[in-house]
């Protein structure tokens, strides 16, 4: 052994570098998606009656391109770098890691060329028929053997709790989707679920609801309890509380998902129980959002000149917001004014854009720039002007679907004194058109400053170089 | 004979002792050097 104090071992950052990219990438193109759609509900001209480009084909690239794509990415490149810091050694079958990269751009593209011609298994967030239903599982396999060989491979004795919700996120994921995507291939892009009736439904949502849990809160607290206080520069509020919300998270999220079938065929008891769950995940939710909170406690002036801070703690702002709502929404007769309605819309991007948009924001913000050997993002104000477009964004976004969505569900029970009802649908729909416009701004804005991100990361980029990571000498043990 | 609502109130209520399981250990006074060394993970090589 060499007895000078530089270490010759490297982190393996190539696939944490391209995913962190992709992410940026995938962003912009599927919040334009997004913004294309909206544009869609607002003006239906812009359908341009060929079915290539009809809402109903769109609506699932958007929902697929910023959940998996975007999402996916930046959860795939915080973790594989999350875990070599926090396990002190490089990532195991890194070769894996590369395939894993390409293989899953492949399953996005397939995404992208399958869901507008209108191959679909019909089961929302899970539309890809069974080809590449198989290829992702492929991929999946192969992230298993890296992040957890990574974590058996650990210098330390501890997982670092960011690990462990990372993890969850994995194995989950990893459940859900073999289950839900259990079909029979009746051509080579056409097949049906094993499931029928309401057994389906259910299915179908234990996997909708359990997405949402797994890979949109999990995946990004793991996101949370790293970059937080990394960015912070100060540990985790409470250790033991993040043991705790995690199993309370991982013991209440399974049994929510019947929330979604409220008031359907499925049995009423079912449907109970999931309202109840649904109840408890508050405290457990909010568990996380007390300890991120919290590390900033004695350090909040930073808040005022760290535009990447402010993405990470307003964020957790939105994700106190809206796992209260979400509880709430699940109460069966709150349920019944607000399904179907664009409240639910709302509920979900106050989730998504505020939550897991910002956390994953400020976090590639973060890593950005050590990925390519410089101190800072090219231009910090520009990040500051896209935390502004974005917040104000958010606002504007969900306040029009509340308001649209009690508007719509008001009108569908209201009923004159013969019984019958007052409004027809077409009414509701006119009724909401002025939030639709409103809407579409809101998320017009939120989609500039991802687009200024872009434009960031690519000056960063640019002027940097992808450097090797040397894993710190007090850190190589022997 | 159990039958599968015997195991169905078996589980659950196992879940249950776990849980409070988990909150007894991770509130207890030996672990909190444990905890303290692995809140400063992030940290180490700084």
């Amino acid at each position: 052994m060499s007895a000078n104090n530089v270490s010759h071992q490297f982190y393996d950052d190539y696939a944490v570098r391209k995913f962190t990219v992709m992410a940026v990438i995938w962003g912009v193109v599927g919040m334009l998606m997004g913004a294309v759609i909206a544009s869609q509900l607002a003006f239906p001209e812009l359908n341009l009656g060929i079915s290539w480009t009809s809402f109903g084909r769109l609506r699932p690239v958007h929902t697929n391109l910023v959940i998996f794509a975007f999402g996916g990415c930046a959860l795939f490149a915080t973790s594989l770098y999350v875990v070599q810091r926090t396990c002190q050694t490089t990532l195991q079958f890194p070769q894996l890691s590369r395939y894993m990269f390409w293989g899953y751009q492949a399953v996005i593209v397939a995404a992208l060329i399958s869901l507008p011609l209108g191959y679909t298994s019909g089961k929302e967030y899970a539309e890809f028929e069974w080809p590449i239903d198989l290829l992702l599982l492929v991929v999946w396999v192969m992230y298993i053997f890296v992040f957890f060989g990574t974590i058996a491979a650990r210098k330390v004795k501890h997982i670092y709790v960011a690990n462990w919700f990372y993890g969850a996120f994995i194995v989950v994921v990893a459940i859900l989707h073999v289950v839900n995507s259990m079909a029979i291939p009746a051509d080579w892009m056409k097949s049906y679920s094993i499931y029928a009736g309401v057994q389906d439904a259910m299915i179908q949502w234990w996997y909708g609801h359990n997405v949402v849990g797994f890979i949109l809160t999990a995946g990004f607290l793991g996101m949370m309890y790293y970059f937080v206080p990394k960015q912070v520069g100060r540990p985790v509020y409470s250790y033991r509380l993040s043991i705790v919300h995690f199993w309370g998270l991982i013991f209440t999220y399974m049994w929510a998902g019947s929330h979604h079938l409220h008031y359907t065929a499925l049995p009423d008891w079912t449907q109970s129980v999931g309202m109840v769950l649904s109840l408890i995940l508050l405290a457990p939710s909010w568990g996380g959002m007390i300890n991120g909170m919290m590390t900033m406690s004695g350090a909040w002036h930073k808040l005022r000149d760290d535009p990447i801070l402010r993405f990470l703690i307003v964020s957790l702002s939105f994700y106190g917001m809206s796992t209260f709502e979400g509880p709430m929404m699940a109460i069966k007769t709150v349920n019944s004014l607000s399904h179907y309605t664009d409240w639910t819309i709302g509920h979900v991007h106050s989730g998504a854009l505020g939550w897991v948009g910002f956390i994953a924001m400020g976090s590639l913000y973060y890593l950005i720039p050590r990925l390519y050997g410089q101190k800072q993002m090219y231009s910090i104000k520009a990040i500051e002007i896209h935390f502004w477009l974005a917040t104000i964004g958010v606002v504007i976004y969900i306040t029009a679907m509340w308001v649209s969505g009690v508007t719509q569900g008001l009108m569908w029970r209201a009923m004159n004194d013969d019984g019958t009802l007052a409004y027809t649908f077409v009414e509701s729909v006119k009724a909401s058109h002025p939030y639709y416009v409103i809407r579409l701004f809101g998320g017009a804005l939120y989609l500039t400053g991802m687009v200024i991100m872009l434009w960031n990361t690519f000056k960063t980029v640019s002027m940097g170089q992808a450097t090797r990571a040397a894993i710190p000498s007090k850190l190589v043990h022997a | 004979m159990m039958n599968i609502t015997d195991l169905r109130i078996v589980a659950t209520v196992a879940c249950f002792v776990a849980f409070i399981g988990i909150w007894i250990w991770a509130w207890s006074k030996r672990h909190k050097n444990n905890f303290n060394e692995a809140a400063n993970l992030p940290f180490e090589g700084e």
